[in-house]
């Protein structure tokens, strides 16, 4: 029993060659989950430090891009192990960074051992997303705030929830479907557009909706305001290469909804002659 | 402005910071923290951008300050990432219809007025990106030791 109990401490403390390589291994997967899920790039450099550290990696070198990992560790034997991950620019589920972030906590804290925090982290990464129809509400109720806030009327609003939460639909099924970004924004625009329009139709003397009102609101749930923040603090914390492929992304789906408004609006008012835009 | 404007802007900023919460997945626990900060956020750049003598940008810078201190108090309150409350809580000021009308007036050929437009966004970014340096430069410390010395009332 005392033989095994002391193997099992020194396995844990000084770290033979194949902890390192699990170690790396489960820090890299935390710097990932983060990393895809919306985290910034200090806080993933930061946690995959931390992990190491804690399990007895102390020399490890950390570049992080918006869309890479690369990590070299070194043990006191003088042996080396390098991964490289590469991670594509997705979604995101501020939740999962949460709990990875309290994850790191734990094991900073000398709470979990590395077992069980690898069986934990695969069961973060398993969270689904919040349901389908809560997100959708989501979409409508901030699409018809943030019209409102942008200077809609109450009823041009109201519409706007309805054309918010439709959009809203098309981006998850869209989602389900695996299509292009950008399929689903210019999609997206012509969409909100036609809906915008469909409702301009109803509006009577007393109360007129207008186009501007409405497309304003809806286009919210496409802004990649997600992209955008993470862009900006990435390069408030000097790291402007993944800034500016984040800043990129955000831009290039500014201008997918621009070009699906756009088109639907010109042939629009070439259709019903001298509209003015 | 009128009670009726005032009310409804702290209603539909409070909402509308929550349906995007809601959106990015943030966990149920943190949603009235989320809203709380773009209601704060939006207020401050409301109140500071009805002075005549300031421009939208620095109304912004002071509009994302607060959203950016109150994210840090939350965020050492709650014990979770910073983020959580930032991106859901900047979510009103970004200039995301300043730089949707630009490339709408550019896909229309409007260059002038997309000129404007995005120089105007431009200044809106740098002023968000001026308001986050300046709070997250504070060391993490000052925040802790704040927070337990008047709120819980123990070192």
């Amino acid at each position: 029993m005392d033989i095994e109990k002391v193997k099992e401490t020194e396995e844990e403390f000084t770290p033979s060659d194949g902890s390192v390589k699990q170690v790396v291994d489960f820090a890299l997967e935390a710097g990932r989950i983060l990393l895809k899920n919306g985290g910034e790039i200090f806080r993933v450099e930061e946690t995959i430090t931390r992990i190491c550290q804690n399990f007895g990696v102390e020399h490890v070198d950390i570049f992080t891009l918006s869309h890479g990992i690369f990590v070299s560790a070194e043990n006191e034997k003088g042996d080396v192990y390098t991964r490289v991950k590469h991670i594509p620019l997705s979604g995101a589920h501020l939740g999962i960074v949460a709990e990875v972030n309290e994850l790191s906590r734990q094991i900073a804290e000398n709470k979990v051992t590395i077992h069980e925090a690898k069986e934990r982290l695969e069961e973060i990464d398993r969270t689904p997303p919040s349901r389908a129809r809560t997100q959708v509400l989501g979409a409508g109720m901030g699409a018809a705030c943030f019209g409102f806030l942008m200077g809609a009327t109450l009823t041009e609003s109201i519409v706007t929830f309805f054309i918010g939460c439709l959009v809203y639909m098309w981006v998850i099924l869209a989602k389900h479907w695996h299509l292009s970004k950008i399929i689903i924004n210019i999609a997206g625009g012509i969409l909100i557009t036609l809906c915008a329009i469909l409702a301009n139709h109803f509006s009577t003397l007393s109360t007129v909706l207008r186009l501007d009102g409405m497309i304003i609101g809806a286009i919210m749930p496409l802004v990649p305001g997600m992209a955008f923040t993470n862009a900006i603090r990435d390069i408030a914390d000097s790291d402007f290469l993944s800034g500016t492929v984040r800043m990129m992304d955000a831009l290039m789906v500014f201008v997918y909804i621009a070009v699906g408004v756009g088109i639907v609006l010109i042939t629009y008012s070439n259709m019903t002659g001298g509209f003015v835009l | 402005m009128t009670t009726q404007e005032i009310l409804s802007n702290v209603f539909c900023s409070f909402m509308g910071t929550l349906g995007f919460a809601i959106m990015y997945n943030v966990p149920k626990k943190y949603y009235l923290g989320c809203g709380f900060t773009g209601m704060a956020g939006w207020l401050m750049f409301l109140a500071v951008n009805a002075q005549n003598y300031v421009t939208s940008s620095v109304a912004s810078f002071f509009g994302a300050f607060v959203v950016v201190l109150m994210s840090r108090i939350l965020s050492v309150r709650m014990k979770c990432p910073i983020t959580i409350f930032l991106i859901s809580g900047i979510f009103p000021l970004v200039p995301g219809l300043g730089i949707y009308n630009t490339v709408y007036y550019i896909v229309t050929n409007q260059l002038t007025q997309a000129a404007l437009k995005g120089i105007e966004s431009l200044k809106i970014a740098f002023a968000i990106v001026m308001g986050i340096v300046i709070v997250v430069s504070i060391p993490r410390d000052v925040f802790h030791k704040v927070y337990y010395l008047y709120v819980e009332g123990k070192d």
